[in-house]
């Protein structure tokens, strides 16, 4: 038990210093900019697919089960501004940030490992390149600003998932379905969720980062770090989710 | 007055007997029952190729890490160019690295990037005035002193160990180190290639006027490129000496290296 809570608290203490050494790398010179768009590259540009079917079918899903309840008030012109709020305010970004610690945080977690592990960040360090600039800054900036792009994508092709959706059982046009969804939303159903999704992609990182930077010796240990990076930053996008809502519930 | 001294002593390669590395009771471990290093004195001169022998896990890897604090000793004291390298900030440190080649066991190529991109990524970030013709001349020019020239646009999952452990090599050389770290240079290769990394290592320094460290279990490999031979016993240089005059050592375990 002592051992478990010692642990728990230097891992606390590590974590709090990788964070803090990307604070301090960040804004000092030089900046591996090739390389920062090459990560965005193989985060952003690579999930979209991935990102687009899962926001697809999240819309289409939503909008075919909550009908019947809409329908049994009569209210079924609701349907695409109840849709379009819960996807934007919580579903998307949520599902999303899920999907991009499957694939983005343990990819980069298994990245960084199996490079620990087979000594290519001691060779980045004894040529005197400093591997946490190059790997880990760059990784987290990326993610940071991916995330957020890849949920404004899913929230669109999330809300056209709902009128296919709307259209299997009924005939709204596109222009009429497009501004009940606008005229349904407001600045505190876009915004809030918004920030929230760069504190996912920045912790998406961070996790998958530190997880892969601090693999042990060994082959196992990559698929550990990598294991363990999507089991953690699945569980901070939850507590972040959980905070971002109290927050925005406490000041609006 | 002046001939008293003839330069008679100046054995093989070495030009002059200013240590390039000194190591003074250098103490590593690993948690508090698993000391690997108590008290490695060693030094190395200019020009000098030094062959570090021991059994497996007797510690040479660390030591050397050491050497370039990839792994922070726990006591002693580390000169290399008369430099502390214990006290040195972070960017002195890498003044130093940067004159520091260092050939990992398991060559250690970036998987992500092709021979090309491994070789232009450190010598990009150190020479950064460079032109792009400059650039691809220096990598030409290295790839064919290892006989790879016709790798370059391969990725290193494409290579075999040893064409890895020769692009390794050529990694390092790039950046025109004045001393060099190997590692196991010629381990899981056959006795051909074995011998022509021996003696690409000869080459370099002879060449380069590099000062050497040379981490071997392969006694060819030791004989033609030592100049010095240390044996590493219990966190301790055992013994120190030439090739002939281990290989003649009362010691019987010593002996047992050279059968
Ligand atoms: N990061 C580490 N954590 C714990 N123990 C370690 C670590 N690195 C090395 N060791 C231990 O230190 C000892 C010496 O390791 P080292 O790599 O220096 O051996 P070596 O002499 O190079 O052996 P080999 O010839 O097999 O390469 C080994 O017993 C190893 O278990
Ligand atoms: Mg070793």
């Amino acid at each position: 038990m002592v051992i478990y809570l010692k642990n728990i608290f230097t891992d606390a203490g590590n974590v709090t210093r990788f964070t803090a050494r990307f604070f301090k790398e960040i804004i000092r010179p030089p900046f591996e900019i090739k390389e920062f768009i090459r990560q965005c590259y193989t985060i952003g540009y690579k999930s979209l697919p991935l990102v687009g079917i899962t926001g697809f079918i999240m819309g289409l899903v939503m909008t075919i089960q909550t009908r019947p309840t809409l329908a049994q008030f009569g209210a079924e012109s609701w349907l695409p501004g109840m849709v379009a709020l819960s996807l934007i305010r919580e579903i998307t970004p949520v599902i999303t940030a899920l999907i991009c610690a499957g694939k983005i945080a343990s990819g980069i977690g298994a990245e960084l490992g199996s490079m620990k592990v087979t000594e290519q960040i001691d060779a980045m360090e004894v040529s005197a390149i400093n591997p946490y600039k190059y790997l880990v800054v760059t990784r987290i900036l990326a993610t940071t600003l991916m995330v957020p792009l890849l949920v404004i994508f899913a929230d669109g092709i999330g809300i056209l998932g709902g009128y296919i959706g709307i259209n299997i059982h009924s005939d709204v046009n596109l222009y009429r379905y497009f501004s009940q969804v606008l005229a349904s939303l407001a600045f505190l159903d876009i915004v809030p969720p918004t920030i929230k999704t760069f504190f996912f992609g920045f912790f998406i990182g961070l996790i998958g980062c530190y997880k892969g930077f601090n693999a042990a010796n060994g082959t196992e240990s990559v698929g550990k770090a990598a294991n363990s990076a999507v089991v953690a930053a699945s569980l901070a996008i939850f507590i972040i989710d959980m905070l971002a809502v109290q927050i925005t519930d406490l000041f609006f | 007055m002046i001939q008293e001294e003839p330069n008679i002593q100046i054995p093989n390669n070495t030009e002059n007997s200013v240590p390039d590395i000194t190591i003074k009771g250098l103490y590593k471990s690993f948690g508090e029952n698993n000391p690997i290093l108590q008290g490695v004195n060693l030094t190395v001169k200019k020009g000098e190729n030094l062959v570090i022998l021991g059994k497996s896990g007797s510690g040479k890897s660390i030591t050397i890490k050491c050497l370039v604090r990839l792994v922070e000793a726990d006591k002693g004291e580390i000169f290399v160019f008369d430099t502390d390298i214990n006290t040195l900030g972070n960017s002195q440190l890498n003044a130093i690295r940067a004159r520091i080649g260092f050939l990992f066991q398991n060559s250690a190529l970036y998987d992500s990037m092709t021979v090309r991109e491994n070789l232009s990524f450190p010598l990009k970030r150190h020479s950064k005035q460079l032109t792009t013709d400059e650039v691809d001349a220096a990598i030409t020019e290295v790839l064919e002193s290892v006989g790879l020239a016709d790798a370059i646009d391969k990725m290193p999952s494409e290579l075999s160990g040893g064409m890895r452990k020769r692009i390794g090599l050529a990694r390092t050389l790039i950046l025109k180190p004045e001393i060099m770290l190997y590692d196991e240079p010629t381990t899981g290769l056959d006795t051909i290639t074995s011998r022509e990394i021996s003696e690409l290592i000869l080459a370099i320094q002879k060449k380069n006027k590099t000062t050497s460290i040379i981490i071997t279990h392969d006694m060819a490999c030791a004989k033609l490129t030592g100049d010095r031979i240390v044996i590493l016993k219990d966190g301790v240089i055992d013994a120190e000496g030439t090739y002939e005059e281990l290989e003649k050592s009362s010691d019987e375990w010593v002996r047992s290296f050279f059968i």
